[in-house]
């Protein structure tokens, strides 16, 4: 199935097994099992270890998510500037939590380390797209954009708490 | 010729697969294998051309790195092309990354031919049909966002280097950030690029090389300042087969974003610096370690080593030497504990990020058994202006026992966020209020926290202390990766504890018992603290407050004294320091319970001042718990007990009617 990922990997090499992980992820937006099989037998390592690895890092995700991915930092320059207000307007907006995709698949929210862009803060992204300086007041108005038209789903590499 | 891989006549022959070892020198001093003049007309030419001396069309360079593409680098862009086609001006746009001055983005350079550069900040797209019509049509300058010229200045014209944020800094590590095209090999080389590596391979040994960096007193920028010197003589003293040397770009400290910014603006250096360590070394594998959540400097590095390839600079036989080194980026995967040097080792071999103790230190016995040097990207990007200034320059820049420079990430409530690099020996007022323009809303300073989550908040009383390594540590700081987060009288110390407390459980690998377990019971010590005496249940919760207090000190010196890595022995900090410079606001919130910056939610009070408010109901809308009550056109009241505290009131309430204790 996954056989276009695997010609870039040697096979038995244990050190693809991180790479391989992120390709698949680049595909569906996140893990499933038979994939998470597929890796481990071609990496040649138990599906133990490739659970182990894949919910020790945050990047990874065992559940698919919404269409739109909302990463609200929470880095220390966004915190000075109040960002857990921020995320907690946009998940009174949305009515989830962090780490939950909203029930119309449409929305997911995540919670960053930092995003690096510290001199903006606060900061979220959706889609990869940044909204810098935020105020509390203005996050009903940047969903909205959202909500009308769903864009095609960009699997990026993001981070996420909350594995299951 | 329109690169430096063309050929200027016949004469010339280098290629990848068959290198000349001129190459790098006659980038900068013309074909030095035969004497022809038009030959040296050509690579003149190119020099010029490439480092924007000689050119037909204006030249217009828009700083793209993540801050200016957050701040609408991209919209801009559009609507320049847009504007120039409205104007039939044919110009060229030039990528650049970042001048480090974020807190002006969009950074918009305008060169008209023969004329100096002159750098435009604060450009939106709203503005640029007036700033192009008065730069490119007119060819006057355009005040209003004026920053400065980078040529000479005159009456009306500044320098760029006359901008208080400019002035005080000293540029090594960033001295081609946002200034040259991060995307062409060809401009670093006209700018004199992989000369230090030239140098190197060509005149001297590993071991001169070696002495020549612990000689310049050069320390890791990483954080634990090991001297770079002594790290790369214990690599090179291991007889082995194969050696590694990894680039750490796992940048992983919330509130720093040095590395990001280098490796998106300058990624040349980086990798000149890497190749001038894995000669010294004997290295000839090398991995460059990037955060993922750094998509652009991770596509800027790719294209990096594929144009070193292509050059030659890359690959077997580096310029015709016995030397081979081949470069890799590998992506990180969101781990903070992956900054670590043993547990980086573990992500790159496919493993759980987790540290193993020290010694065998990687030196020794690093990535799959096989000694391993690894350095920070500022450290290899400070490498090749040793190597091509010498280490004496080096070593008279800073303090007695830190030498160079340092490269910090500005941000939180200051008002010119951004990156700065300063000399060692520099006191950190003359960052924050020199450099940074003080705090804004003409606010109270109140601390800065300096070395992300290992680091320490470090009050006004200490603000004379001198940036480095020594009297950072005696303050109860650390240098760290260089973060640094001003905080103002609107910050809570207990809340920031909390902040990066919470920041080092979740991220705690879980392998040693000390940082695991520690750090969660002082989490749950400090939680105990903000709340209010209503969700106080019982005479034992009280108990348990005040009995925790008084073990928090003894808890996080077990915990750096115990840990594994060097994540757990200072993740205590935070605390500690806010114990030590902010007792008095711990103890507010302690038998007051009361919050004096109005930031933990649990002590905090909110009423409707009933003389202003128009009881026009938004509140009402906005509140999730229902606690607002009130006739239409009537002043509102909340009701306490009701009250979530989550402050939507506040934010919403357009006639600042809403108070908080």
């Amino acid at each position: 199935m996954h056989s276009q990922i695997f010609q870039d990997y040697p096979p038995k090499d244990k050190s693809s097994l991180i790479p391989l992980l992120q390709d698949v992820q680049n595909i569906y937006g996140y893990l499933p099992e038979d994939a998470l099989q597929e890796i481990a037998d071609y990496v040649g390592l138990p599906l133990s270890r490739v659970y182990g690895v894949a919910t020790f890092y945050n990047q990874f995700r065992l559940i698919p998510l919404g269409e739109n991915v909302i990463k609200v930092c929470r880095g220390t320059a966004c915190h000075v500037k109040n960002s857990s207000n921020v995320l907690y307007a946009v998940e009174s907006a949305l009515n989830i939590k962090a780490g939950q995709t909203s029930r119309d698949k449409k929305f997911s929210i995540e919670v960053v380390n930092c995003i690096g862009a510290c001199s903006i803060a606060p900061v979220i992204t959706i889609n990869d797209e940044y909204f810098g300086r935020l105020t509390v007041k203005e996050i009903p108005t940047i969903l909205k954009k959202f909500t009308g038209s769903p864009k095609p789903k960009q699997a990026e590499s993001t981070t996420e708490k909350n594995l299951v | 010729m329109k690169t430096f891989l063309d050929k200027c006549c016949n004469e010339c022959w280098h290629t990848p697969e068959k290198p000349c070892e001129l190459f790098v020198r006659c980038c900068s001093e013309g074909p030095l294998c035969h004497h022809d003049k038009s030959c040296q007309d050509k690579f003149t030419n190119l020099t010029n051309r490439l480092k924007y001396l000689e050119h037909e069309v204006p030249i217009i360079f828009i700083g793209m790195g993540t801050c200016g593409l957050a701040a609408g680098a991209q919209k801009v862009e559009d609507a320049i092309i847009a504007e120039l086609k409205k104007f039939n001006i044919s110009a060229h746009i030039e990528v650049t990354g970042c001048v480090g001055y974020c807190a002006k983005e969009v950074i918009v350079d305008i060169k008209l031919p023969g004329q100096d550069r002159i750098s435009y900040c604060e450009i939106t797209p709203k503005i640029v049909p007036k700033f192009i019509q008065k730069t490119l049509v007119e060819k006057a300058i355009f005040k209003e966002k004026l920053l400065g010229t980078y040529g000479k200045p005159s009456e009306e014209l500044d320098s760029i280097n006359d901008d208080p944020f400019f002035k005080h800094q000293l540029k090594i590590v960033l001295e081609n950030c946002g200034v040259i095209n991060p995307n062409s090999i060809d401009t670093y080389l006209a700018y004199g690029g992989f000369k230090g590596f030239d140098k190197v391979i060509r005149l001297l040994k590993p071991e001169e090389v070696i002495k020549n960096i612990i000689d310049s007193g050069l320390k890791g920028r990483g954080g634990a300042g090991f001297p770079t010197g002594k790290k790369w003589e214990l690599a090179f003293k291991m007889k082995t087969d194969q050696k590694y040397l990894i680039c750490n770009a796992d940048e992983g400290d919330p509130g720093a974003f040095m590395d990001r910014s280098v490796l998106e603006s300058d990624p040349f250096r980086v990798v000149e610096g890497m190749l001038i360590a894995a000669y010294a070394i004997g290295a000839s594998k090398g991995y460059v370690y990037c955060r993922a959540e750094y998509p652009l400097a991770i596509k800027r590095l790719e294209n990096t080593i594929k144009q070193c390839k292509e050059y030659g600079l890359l690959g077997n036989n580096i310029l015709d030497s016995d030397f081979s080194f081949d470069l890799k980026v590998k992506k990180g995967a969101g781990a903070f504990v992956c900054g670590e040097e043993t547990a980086l080792i573990a992500s790159i071999e496919g493993k759980r990020g987790m540290p193993r103790p020290r010694p065998p230190f990687p030196s020794i016995s690093g990535l799959f058994g096989k000694p391993t040097c690894i350095n920070n990207v500022e450290t290899f990007a400070n490498v090749a202006g040793i190597v091509n200034r010498g280490s004496e320059w080096f070593s008279s820049i800073g303090t007695a026992n830190s030498k160079g420079t340092k490269v910090f990430a500005l941000s939180g409530k200051i008002k010119n966020t951004g990156l700065v690099e300063v000399p060692m020996g520099t006191t950190l007022e003359d960052i924050v209020f020199k450099i940074g323009g003080g705090i804004p809303f003409n606010k109270q300073f109140k601390a800065v926290q300096i070395g992300g989550p290992s680091g320490g908040c470090l009050p006004d009383s200490v603000m004379k202390t001198q940036v480095d390594y020594q009297s950072l540590k005696e303050v109860g700081a650390m240098m760290g990766s260089g973060g640094f987060v001003v905080m103002d009288e609107d910050t809570c110390m207990v809340d920031v504890a909390k902040y990066f407390l919470t920041f080092i459980q979740t991220e705690s690998c879980g392998k040693c018992v000390p940082c695991r377990e520690g750090t969660k019971r002082m989490l749950e010590i400090i939680e105990r603290i903000p709340v209010s005496y209503k969700n106080t249940k019982n005479k034992k919760d009280q108990l348990q407050r005040f009995k925790g207090i008084v073990h928090l000190k003894r808890l996080g010196d077990v915990i750096r004294d115990t840990s594994l890595c060097g994540l757990g022995q200072s993740a205590p900090n935070p605390v500690l320091s806010g114990l030590r410079y902010f007792k008095d606001e711990w103890e507010t919130h302690l038998y007051d319970r009361e919050c004096p910056a109005g930031v933990c939610k649990e002590l905090l009070t909110y009423t409707i001042d009933n003389s202003i408010c128009t009881g026009c109901g938004v509140c009402v809308r906005k509140c999730a718990a229902d606690a607002i009550m009130g006739e239409k056109n009537q002043a509102h009241y909340i009701i306490e007990d009701k009250c979530i505290k989550c402050g939507m009131c506040l934010e919403s309430c357009r006639f600042q009617a809403i108070n908080v204790n």
